[in-house]
């Protein structure tokens, strides 16, 4: 009998073992996979050519990823620009300074945000931001816009990625303790300097965790900025232009994908670049985070 | 010290101004969707799927997506639950606090939570391709599911971080096993917090287009087998409003509303789920 | 001759919630003596002292009725601003907690936080009480480095440097030594002694020989009353009162 239990406990050992196993083979498969199915256009052409030239045409076998890489820095930045300061100022209101009611219900309802699906993102985007910008932004600054642009995309990504940052945050602010900001009002300071200097200071690396966490959902999203964001394959020049991000053309172009040679290759090469960007930027914000925790410490 | 009160005054005007404007952001979309989608809403839409020219606004719902939906991603979940679970379990219950593969895996979970869906649906395409699989049901699941399993995997781990060590010990005081702990302590511990995990990573999923655009394929027809395609929500909403119809298009507006219900009832759901968790939770 | 009084209080009660913590307490603390307020856990002798700096305010769902006067003035005014009554007072916690800054920022930050800019008399200020502080020969060499790196006993002489630097006129110590170990313990216990001579030191202890053998007047509470109170010597060799006797002979602690 106990020789039964025992060699149960082995077996199941062995099989979470596995499970864990799993998930460092899994992010090592992805990356292979996509690889492996790159390497007929690397062989093609250069990585620079392909990542430098602007001259996308699939048909003549020409397909410079530049456009689309600046189309995504472009949104996503934009998104970022917009979404950092409000994300940070809303979580320090929420964390330090709103009434309890208002926290308990704010809350609930910035993480019921969180759940939206990208599709509806994409819907509220096409029905209210891209004729907000073509009708009202653009002429407020006398430029012409069809509307689908790098704004419009980077409102709806902005909005977006407000619950993952503002949820993260809080959670940071909270943890600051209570005695080290009675320590800094001992001393007379008021309740913002104590925020100011004290507790931002302490929170700092989580808040930074945070919005990495951000850019990293906006940098990747599909859906939303599929339908507003113009996919014209050309760089943007200004924010009020259409823009192209990576996700946005594998997405689209997944029908012809087959049919036209090294196509399916070329839109692999984006995912693998998608991919490798998300790797980098987990890898390295996970060691500044822990410099920073050290620096601090 | 004056300059002082003003500080505060104008960064407390900041505050009060940002917070408005997300929440205001979050009211104004839930209130598109309902405005846009209500008047479309009828019985029809949830309870046949698209008649022949469907697409020109001739009759029929979108029973094939919800149905299709439901299936791809409930089947999606529980894959990732058995993976999900293990991963969990081993990290917070067998292994040894300093193992470095709990640190790797939970590294790797980072990366893979930050992978974006599309990249995932690429992923899918070539496994399916790999082995001769077509855009389909069963494409679908195996790729939904590799999407969810970080999100579900970190949920669970959360969750099951918190059963409170001396809890494990008193288990393995009386003489039982790790994995009797694990599944009679812990699990039946944590439950609620597991079952808001896994709700967690169903609505994450069945939201997502990306992932399903390659490999799930899309039909008007339900389902009936693994190995037909089928229509999901998200892509049956942007296919929808892609067609020059106005009827067409009001019919996306309601496959939103119904998506965007479904969502939400998911998410109150583990919110639920969790409060419950949290009241049970021996301290 | 009558000590003077540097704290007044007349008709306090503290209330958290449903619970009253503190019961008409009246009484005068003494100027420029060390007074060492004692008594079983939880009777209430943290939420005095955290009255005198307002640092109750802090708390939720807290009520206090009755006078505070610092200086002849009440500090539960509503008028009273509280952060030059918190200024008044320098406060020592049971752990320390360095703030997440440099040694030199943590003891400029209470200067700097009150208009203090220019950086010549900051530099003047943190050397000076880290002297005071018996810290300024551990640290000389490593200002800029973060205050979290010290030794706890350190940490300590640092939140003692701290709290002195914003020139407060009462020094409020809650069990400034039961963190630490007893070199660090002696350390601040001999900076008290000589520190009483300019600030009024209001002391929570629940080590009665550290009172016996540092404060000049000793507050008893029990239950959120003040039982008794007087001059060290009176209270430890002739109490008045039946619990503080017992209280001292070690029987209800």
């Amino acid at each position: 009998m106990q020789h039964k239990r025992l060699v149960k406990d082995k077996l199941v050992r062995s099989i979470m073992w596995l499970s864990t196993i799993f998930c460092i083979l899994l992010v090592i498969l992805i990356g292979l996979a996509l690889y492996q199915k790159s390497r007929s256009i690397l062989a093609m052409k250069s990585l620079t050519d392909l990542l430098f030239s602007s001259s996308w045409h699939p048909l003549k076998g020409e397909f410079g990823f530049f456009p689309f890489i600046m189309g995504t820095l472009w949104v996503t930045c934009t998104a970022v620009v917009i979404s950092v300061p409000l994300s940070f100022f809303t979580a320090i209101y929420l964390s330090e300074y709103a009434p309890k009611a208002v926290r308990e219900w704010a809350k609930p309802v910035i993480d019921l945000l969180a759940g939206i699906p990208s599709v509806i993102y994409g819907v509220w985007g096409i029905l209210v931001i891209v004729p907000l910008t073509k009708d009202y932004i653009a002429p407020f600054f006398g430029k012409h816009s069809a509307g689908y642009s790098v704004f419009a995309a980077g409102i709806v990504l902005a909005v977006m990625i407000f619950p993952v940052i503002i949820h993260v945050s809080i959670e940071v602010f909270r943890s600051v303790s209570f005695e080290l900001r009675e320590a800094s009002w001992a001393l007379g300071a008021t309740k913002w300097q104590t925020i100011k200097h004290v507790v931002v200071r302490k929170a700092l690396p989580g808040i930074i965790a945070a919005n990495v966490l951000g850019f990293t959902r906006a940098f990747g999203e599909t859906m939303a900025v599929l339908m507003v964001a113009g996919n014209v394959a050309r760089v943007p020049a200004s924010i009020l232009d259409p823009a192209y991000p990576l996700p946005a053309l594998i997405a689209n172009n997944y029908g012809e994908m087959l049919s036209i040679p090294l196509y399916d290759s070329a839109l692999l090469m984006a995912a693998l670049i998608l991919f490798v960007v998300v790797l980098s930027f987990s890898i390295l914000s996970r060691f500044a985070l822990v410099r920073v925790e050290r620096g601090s410490e | 010290m004056l300059s002082k009160k003003i500080e505060e005054n104008i960064f407390k005007a900041l505050m009060i101004t940002a917070t408005l404007i997300v929440l205001l952001s979050s009211v104004f979309i839930i209130i598109t969707i309902l405005i846009k989608g209500l008047p479309a809403m009828n019985l029809d839409m949830i309870t046949k799927t698209p008649k022949g020219g469907y697409y020109l606004g001739k009759s029929g719902g979108i029973l094939n997506a919800i149905v299709g939906s439901l299936i791809l991603t409930g089947g999606a979940t529980l894959v990732s639950i058995f993976f999900s679970l293990p991963v969990a379990l081993y990290a917070n219950v067998y292994a040894d606090k300093s193992s470095k593969i709990v640190a790797f895996s939970r590294v790797s979970l980072d990366v893979l939570w930050g992978v974006p869906s599309i990249v995932y649906g690429a992923f899918g395409f070539t496994i399916m391709l790999f082995f001769g699989l077509k855009a389909s049901l069963l494409g679908g699941i195996i790729t939904v599911a590799l999407l969810i399993f970080p999100i579900m995997s970190r949920a669970m781990d959360e969750v099951i971080r918190m059963v409170p060590q001396e809890l494990l010990n008193s288990s393995y005081a009386l003489g039982a096993t790790k994995f009797e702990t694990a599944l009679k302590v812990v699990v039946r511990q944590s439950l609620p917090g597991i079952l808001s995990a896994v709700l967690i990573a169903f609505g994450r999923g069945i939201g997502d287009a990306a992932s399903v655009i390659f490999t799930a394929g899309f039909s008007d027809r339900i389902p009936f087998s693994l190995f037909e395609p089928a229509a999901t929500l998200p892509l049956a909403v942007f296919f929808q409003l892609g067609t020059p119809f106005p009827e067409v298009q009001e019919r996306a507006y309601a496959s939103a509303l119904i998506l965007t219900i479904i969502v939400f009832l998911v998410s109150i759901g583990s919110r639920i789920l969790i409060r419950r968790y949290s009241k049970h939770v021996i301290k | 001759m009558e000590p003077t009084s540097h704290i007044n209080v007349q008709d306090l009660n503290v209330y958290y919630g449903n619970t009253q913590a503190l019961k008409d307490i009246n009484i005068n603390i003494p100027d420029k003596q060390i007074t060492a307020i004692i008594g079983p856990s939880g009777c209430g002798k943290t939420t005095l002292l955290r009255t005198f700096n307002r640092l109750v305010d802090t708390v939720d769902g807290i009520r206090v009725t009755g006078k505070v006067f610092v200086d002849g003035e009440d500090i539960f005014d509503p008028k009273a601003d509280v952060t030059l009554i918190r200024k008044k007072m320098g406060l020592l916690s049971q752990r320390p907690y360095p703030l997440p800054m440099s040694i030199f920022d943590n003891v400029a930050y209470g200067p700097k936080i009150h208009g203090i800019k220019k950086k010549k008399i900051l530099e003047g200020i943190v050397e000076n009480h880290l002297k005071i502080a018996s810290l300024w020969d551990e640290v000389k060499d490593r200002l800029h480095e973060p205050a979290s790196r010290l030794s706890i006993g350190q940490q300590q002489r640092l939140c003692l440097a701290r709290g002195l630097a914003v020139e407060p006129e009462i020094i409020l110590a809650d069990e400034p030594t039961s963190a630490l170990d007893p070199k660090s313990s002696l350390y601040i216990e001999n900076r008290f002694r000589e520190l009483r001579s300019e600030y009024s030191i209001v002391m929570v202890t629940h080590i009665l020989r550290q009172a016996k053998r540092l404060a000049d007047y000793i507050i008893f509470l029990y239950l959120g009353e003040l039982i008794e109170h007087g001059p060290v010597n009176e209270i430890f060799e002739n109490p008045k009162e039946e619990r503080t006797r017992e209280y001292i002979k070690g029987v209800i602690s």
